[in-house]
C-alpha cells in the first residue's frame, strides 16, 4: 500500500495519553456509503506542524487529546507540536510550541499536563506512514478504518515515519511567528442558520445566539454535546435522514445540541438549528469538557469571507516554511 | 445579496423545492419530507448528474437520501447564490433525467434462530407465525434509498405494513455484520461486526456489505433493487 515502502522506525509508545489518532486532513468521497471524512478536527494546526517539519499539509499527524503520550524516538529527524498546549516536553524540558525540534533515536517526547485548549498535532519529518485507507491515513475508530489498524495508540505500538523532504536539517529550530500560530477558542464561534430553523421556535434561536453553552464531558471526535438552555422545537424533533454536515447543531427531542464534527454519522433523522462554519471547527476542537461555548450568527458570503482568511493565514505559513511548492492533495 | 433562510415554515403539504446552506461548504437540496419512491426518484436523477461527467466544477461531494441531496461543495470556484441557482435549476430537471436501470441485487438470507433471535418476537408481536414474518419480509423488492450510520449500512424500503415493529427499548450493543433488521418502516443491513443497533434482528446474510479493499467498498448502493432469498 501507498507509503509502506518508505516507511521506517519513527516512535515507540511508551504510554498512549487519553486519545491519541493518527490523523490527516480527511477521507472526503465516501459519504455517501456512509464514511464520515474523519481527519484532525484543528486542520489548521495538523497543516501547521506538518510544513514546519517540511511535510506537505495533507501528511499524516498524531492528534493528542487532553492528556499526551510518552513517545520515544526512534528516528533522527524532526518534530513539531502545535495546537492545544499540553505541556509538549523533549527529554523532561518544555519544548516551543510551533516550532521544528531536531530529534535523534533514544530521545523521548512527552506531554506534562494541560495549560490550555483540547487538542495538540504532532508532526514528524516524513509524516505518520500508516497505510492509506480509502485515500486517506486518518483513524475510524469505530468501523476500524485507517491509523494505527484502525484504532487509538497503545503501550507497546510501533509507529513508523515516511521520507523526509530534502533539507530537512537545515529546518530544525524553525518557528512560526505568533500571527501565524491559530489558536484559542474565539468568543463567539460563527454558525449559519439552518438547515431546520424553522422547526424551532423564535426563543430556541434567540437563545442559540445569546445563551452560554459549556461542553459536556460526553463529546468526542463524533461530536460535542453541550450544556445549557435547552432549544425547543415548534413540532418535534425528528426529520425524515438526511446528509449532515460538518458543525450541523443537532437538537433531539430533549433540547440538547451536539455540534457534530469528523466522525459524525454521515446521515441522521434530528433537526439541526444551524452550523458552524468552517473556519471555526478548528476553535471549537480546542473547546474542552467544560470550556464555555458562544455562538453568533452570520450569513454565507461572511462565512467565506473568514474562510478565505484562514486560507490566506494557510498560504503565509507555506510561504514562511518554504513548502508552498510541495504537492497537495 | 444572499440571505440566511427565513425562519418560517416551508408550506406543510404538497412537496416544496427547497435549496439551503448547510453551513459554508454544503448545499441541502431538499425535494419533500416523506418516504416515497416518487420523490427518491428525483434524489436518484439529482446525484445522478452530481455525480457523472457533466458534474459542475465545483461540486466536490454529493450524499443522497430518502428526500434530499446534501452536495458539498468547493466556495474558491463558485459562488454561493449561483450554486443554489444552479443546484435549484438542475434540481427541477431532475424528475425528467433518465435514470440508468436500478441494479438488482439478491441477498441470501437465513431467518431465525441464532441468525435472526427477534423472529419469534416479531412473529408474536405482529399475531404471524414465524414463516408469514419470513414470507412478507422476503416478498417486496426493495430500493435502496440510502447508506449511513455505519460504513456500509443501508437502509431499505418499503418494509410490508403487517410487519412494521417498534425498535427495541434498549439499542443491542453488538450485531454482526450481515445482520438483517427491521425497524419502524425500514428494513437494513449491518455492514459491520460489533455495530451498536436498536432494530430488531431476524436473520442474515452471509455476503459481505463492506470491505474497504474493495472499490467502491460497499456492496450497495443508493438506487440499488434488493431482494432477499430465504435459505
Amino acid at each position: 500500500m501507498e507509503g509502506a515502502d518508505e516507511a521506517r522506525p519513527g516512535f515507540l509508545v511508551v504510554a498512549p495519553g487519553l486519545w491519541t489518532t493518527v490523523q490527516d486532513l480527511g477521507r472526503p468521497g465516501y459519504q455517501q456509503y456512509g464514511v464520515p471524512p474523519s481527519g484532525a478536527l484543528d486542520a489548521y494546526a495538523l497543516e501547521a506542524a506538518n510544513r514546519l517539519v517540511g511535510n506537505p499539509p495533507q501528511a499524516a499527524g498524531l492528534e493528542v487529546t487532553l492528556r499526551g503520550p510518552v513517545l520515544r524516538v526512534e528516528f533522527d529527524g524532526l518534530v513539531a507540536c502545535t495546537g492545544a498546549d499540553l505541556g509538549f516536553t523533549i527529554d523532561g524540558r518544555p519544548a516551543m510550541m510551533w516550532q521544528a525540534h531536531r530529534v535523534r533515536p533514544g530521545q523521548v517526547l512527552a506531554f506534562s499536563g494541560r495549560k490550555a485548549g483540547c487538542r495538540a498535532y504532532l508532526a514528524a519529518s516524513g509524516g505518520i506512514a500508516v497505510p492509506c485507507v480509502m485515500g486517506s491515513r486518518s483513524t475510524y475508530v469505530r468501523a476500524k478504518l485507517g491509523g494505527l489498524n484502525g484504532r487509538a495508540l497503545a503501550n507497546g505500538d510501533r509507529v513508523s515515519v515516511g521520507s523526509p523532504s530534502p533539507g530537512w536539517r537545515e529546518r530544525a529550530g524553525l518557528a512560526l511567528p505568533y500571527q501565524l500560530r491559530r489558536f484559542g477558542l474565539p468568543q463567539p464561534v460563527r454558525a449559519i442558520l439552518g438547515p431546520q430553523d424553522w422547526m424551532f421556535t423564535s426563543l430556541a434561536i434567540r437563545r442559540l445566539f445569546g445563551a452560554a453553552y459549556r461542553v459536556s464531558p460526553r463529546s468526542d471526535r463524533m461530536g460535542y454535546r453541550l450544556e445549557g438552555p435547552r432549544l425547543a422545537h415548534r413540532d418535534g424533533a425528528d426529520i425524515v435522514s438526511e446528509g449532515i454536515a460538518p458543525g450541523s447543531i443537532q437538537v433531539p427531542a430533549d433540547g440538547r445540541p451536539i455540534v457534530l464534527l469528523a466522525d459524525r454519522q454521515t446521515t441522521g433523522g434530528y433537526a439541526k438549528i444551524a452550523t458552524v462554519i468552517s473556519a471555526d471547527l478548528d476553535f471549537l476542537a480546542q473547546a474542552a469538557p467544560g470550556d464555555r461555548v458562544t455562538f453568533r450568527k452570520i450569513d454565507v458570503p461572511g462565512a467565506h469571507r473568514v474562510r478565505r482568511e484562514r486560507q490566506e493565514l494557510l498560504e503565509e505559513v507555506a510561504r514562511f516554511t518554504g513548502t508552498a511548492g510541495l504537492p497537495s492533495a | 445579496m444572499t440571505m440566511a433562510p427565513a425562519a418560517e415554515a416551508p408550506k406543510e403539504t404538497g412537496d416544496e423545492l427547497r435549496v439551503v446552506p448547510a453551513g459554508d461548504e454544503a448545499i441541502l437540496v431538499e425535494f419533500g419530507r416523506r418516504i416515497s419512491r416518487d420523490l427518491f426518484r428525483r434524489v436518484r436523477g439529482l446525484a445522478d448528474e452530481l455525480s457523472g461527467p457533466a458534474r459542475p466544477a465545483w461540486v466536490r461531494e454529493v450524499v443522497p437520501a430518502y428526500g434530499s441531496v446534501l452536495v458539498y461543495y468547493d466556495p474558491d470556484r463558485v459562488a454561493f447564490a449561483a450554486a443554489t441557482e444552479q443546484l435549484r435549476s438542475l434540481a427541477e430537471e431532475a424528475a425528467a433525467r433518465e435514470l440508468p436501470p436500478a441494479r438488482p441485487v439478491e441477498v441470501p438470507v437465513r431467518y431465525g434462530g441464532v441468525d435472526g433471535p427477534d423472529l419469534e418476537w416479531v412473529a408474536r408481536r405482529t399475531g404471524l407465525s414465524p414463516a408469514e414474518v419470513v414470507e412478507l419480509h422476503s416478498r417486496p423488492v426493495y430500493v435502496v434509498y440510502m447508506l449511513g450510520f455505519l460504513p456500509g449500512f443501508c437502509y431499505l424500503g418499503d418494509l410490508p405494513p403487517e410487519i412494521a415493529v417498534e425498535r427495541l427499548p434498549t439499542p443491542r450493543l453488538a450485531l454482526p455484520a450481515g445482520a438483517v433488521a427491521i425497524g419502524g418502516q425500514q428494513t437494513g443491513i449491518y455492514s459491520l461486526d460489533n455495530s451498536p443497533g436498536g432494530w430488531r434482528w431476524i436473520g442474515r446474510t452471509r455476503l459481505r456489505l463492506w470491505d474497504p479493499r474493495r472499490d467502491p467498498p460497499a456492496l450497495l448502493a443508493a438506487g440499488d433493487e434488493v431482494r432477499f432469498i430465504p435459505e
